[in-house]
């Protein structure tokens, strides 16, 4: 089953209003993806993006239904899957090596210090941070907080690795510039990822696949977007693209309109355990001799 | 002009110390002029009397009175003549031993408080009514149960600096923000690691700064109650030189019961700075 590596099966969240009742932020939510995907959730801030990572990173369980990892469901945090969280997270007592190396020896509970150290400074070279491993995160800047971040995540060598909106408090050349490592370092090694983002053209890219969220409550997965790009795209040139406008106005319709009213004009044969799966290209180009037939 | 603003304010502190010298001195001279007396009569009053001398030491009186001291501050004559140095020392053990006993209790106590929100609801009330009761009302049934007046004075310490050590404790330990939680959870960290890798030091700053007030009041307390109790320490050497009349002695006990509480207060104070983070 190599292409369920994750698979979320019937998942709901519900949260008790306040004047009683419940509001359902989402429910039976069904996707599923295979090893060495890279994937980019999309969707209006409050859809319930966040929950869906959490109950992937086991830091909440859903109410129904389950997540299954590898053929295990999740029961509860684990070393496998890397959480890169929206706010840098680090501990701001302890050094940029301080705060990798604490991962690495949650890991690694038996090795020497020596070792663990070793393997940190390996991934704070890795993103770049050579140099820098004796500071304290509050003397780096929000770029170089989310590097480490990153090499924190990626130290433990997790089957998974889970982002929040990882760059969405960066400038743009600096979230430009860590997207480019994302990319490198997950396409070097194959690694699984599950990305929230609310740019589109981060998530273009970065994903193999792109899950568009309709707006909550009671969101639901509206479609799944096969990415059409080439898998050696570079982010200067990604606009060069043919298929890039195409597939750039099917997300900002979605994110404009269609996450909207989706719920209200469900397409028909629409089925909650496998939402369509489209792949917006360009028109294949009409060779010269035939544009009469066209029009 | 151009000096620095330390510079300046020692410059001010100096003046103000000088002029506020200079106005004891001259507030203590009294009148030159005495009518003439009796000599018996005058062997009798004193000084005071005598010369128009007043009762209260001047500064320079203070000052050699000090240096005497500093001089031989450990000598022991009996239960009612020791060095102020000794005194000092009997006060100092107390309050540490009082305060120490209360970090063993306050810190783990104010930890469960802090990571259990059921026991924080349970404990609140108790904590609530014990916080305001000043600390030397326990002395009567301290002395009552404990019948050791000593140990006391210990516990009246012990008493009084537990509250404000396990109140901010348990606030530090249930502020450590959520994030760094999740951190833990996701490394599997065990529980015994989290709390010392995670929440001791996201706390520790919350709980100095309890600890810096406990150690503040312990030792305004350390005076009164050895007032009480008697036999040694500064507050029974303050009380005792009153009893003799020696106001200069008293003013000198008081100079050092400030300079000794100063130093505590800086000692953790530099303990603070040390686990405190920038964000
Ligand atoms: N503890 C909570 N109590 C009540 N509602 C919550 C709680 N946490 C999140 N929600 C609600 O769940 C919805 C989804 O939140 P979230 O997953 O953070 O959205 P997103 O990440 O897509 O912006 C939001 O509408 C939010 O108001
Ligand atoms: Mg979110």
């Amino acid at each position: 089953m190599s292409n369920k590596f994750i698979s979320i099966e019937g998942i709901a969240r519900h949260y008790p209003k306040p004047g009683g009742g419940r509001t359902t932020i989402f429910e039976d939510l069904w996707f599923s993806m295979p090893r060495g995907d890279f994937c980019c959730i999309i969707g209006h801030s409050g859809c319930g993006k966040t929950t869906v990572l959490n109950t992937l990173a086991g830091l909440e369980l859903p109410d129904e239904g389950v997540n299954v990892v590898d053929g295990r469901a999740i029961e509860g945090p684990s070393l496998d899957r890397a959480v890169i969280f929206q706010g840098h997270s680090l501990l701001p007592w302890r050094t940029v090596l301080g705060n990798v190396a604490y991962a690495v020896s949650s890991k690694w509970r038996d090795w020497s210090r020596e070792k663990v150290n070793a393997h940190a400074m390996r991934f704070i070279e890795l993103v770049g941070l050579k140099g820098n491993e004796l500071k304290k995160p509050s003397e780096l800047s929000g770029g170089m907080k989310q590097r480490v971040g990153i090499a924190r995540a990626l130290s433990i060598e997790p089957k998974i690795l889970l982002m929040d909106e990882p760059f969405s408090a960066l400038d743009a050349l600096t979230r430009g510039s860590l997207q480019d490592e994302v990319r490198r370092i997950c396409t070097d090694t194959g690694q699984t990822a599950f990305m929230i983002t609310h740019d589109v053209d981060e998530a273009i890219y970065l994903a193999d696949r792109i899950i568009l969220m309709t707006n909550g409550p009671g969101a639901m997965i509206a479609e799944v977007v096969e990415n059409p790009l080439s898998r050696d795209r570079r982010r200067i040139d990604l606009h060069k693209s043919a298929d890039y406008y195409p597939l750039r106005n099917h997300l900002i319709d979605f994110l404009v309109t269609r996450s909207k009213t989706f719920a209200d004009e469900l397409p028909a044969g629409y089925d909650k355990k496998r939402p369509p799966v489209v792949r917006p290209c360009a028109e294949p180009p009409v060779p010269p001799g035939d544009a009469r037939k066209v029009a | 002009m151009l000096a620095s603003l330390n510079a300046r304010a020692t410059l001010v502190s100096a003046l103000i110390l000088f002029a506020f010298l200079l106005a004891w001195h001259m507030g203590v001279q009294g009148s030159k002029a005495v009518a003439p007396m009796d000599p018996e009569y005058a062997k009798l009053m004193g000084l005071t009397a005598t010369q128009g001398k007043s009762a209260m030491p001047g500064p320079i009186d203070v000052g050699l009175k000090i240096w005497e001291h500093l001089n031989q501050p450990f000598y022991d004559r009996g239960p009612n003549d020791k060095g102020v140095g000794i005194q000092l020392a009997f006060s100092l053990g107390r309050v540490l031993l009082g305060y120490f006993l209360a970090v063993l209790i306050a810190l783990p106590v104010g930890f469960l408080i802090g990571m259990s929100p059921l026991m924080n609801r349970a404990l609140d009330p108790f904590i609530q009514v014990m916080k305001p009761i000043s600390p030397l009302a326990w002395m009567p049934l301290a002395l009552y149960t404990i019948k050791d007046s000593a140990i006391s004075a210990i516990f009246v310490i012990f008493i009084c600096s537990i509250w404000p050590m396990m109140i901010n404790t348990a606030f530090g330990v249930s502020a450590v923000r959520k994030e760094w939680l999740n951190v833990a959870r996701t490394l599997e960290v065990t529980p015994l690691r989290k709390a010392f890798t995670i929440i001791l030091p996201a706390a520790a700053p919350t709980i100095l700064t309890g600890m810096r007030i406990s150690i503040g009041i312990a030792w305004l307390v350390i005076v009164a109650a050895e007032m009480l109790v008697g036999g040694t320490g500064i507050g029974y050497f303050v009380w005792n030189e009153w009893n003799n009349l020696s106001i200069t002695n008293v003013i000198v006990a008081i100079l050092l019961i400030g300079v000794v509480g100063m130093i505590l207060d800086q000692t953790l104070a530099r303990v603070a700075r040390i686990v405190t983070y920038p964000e």
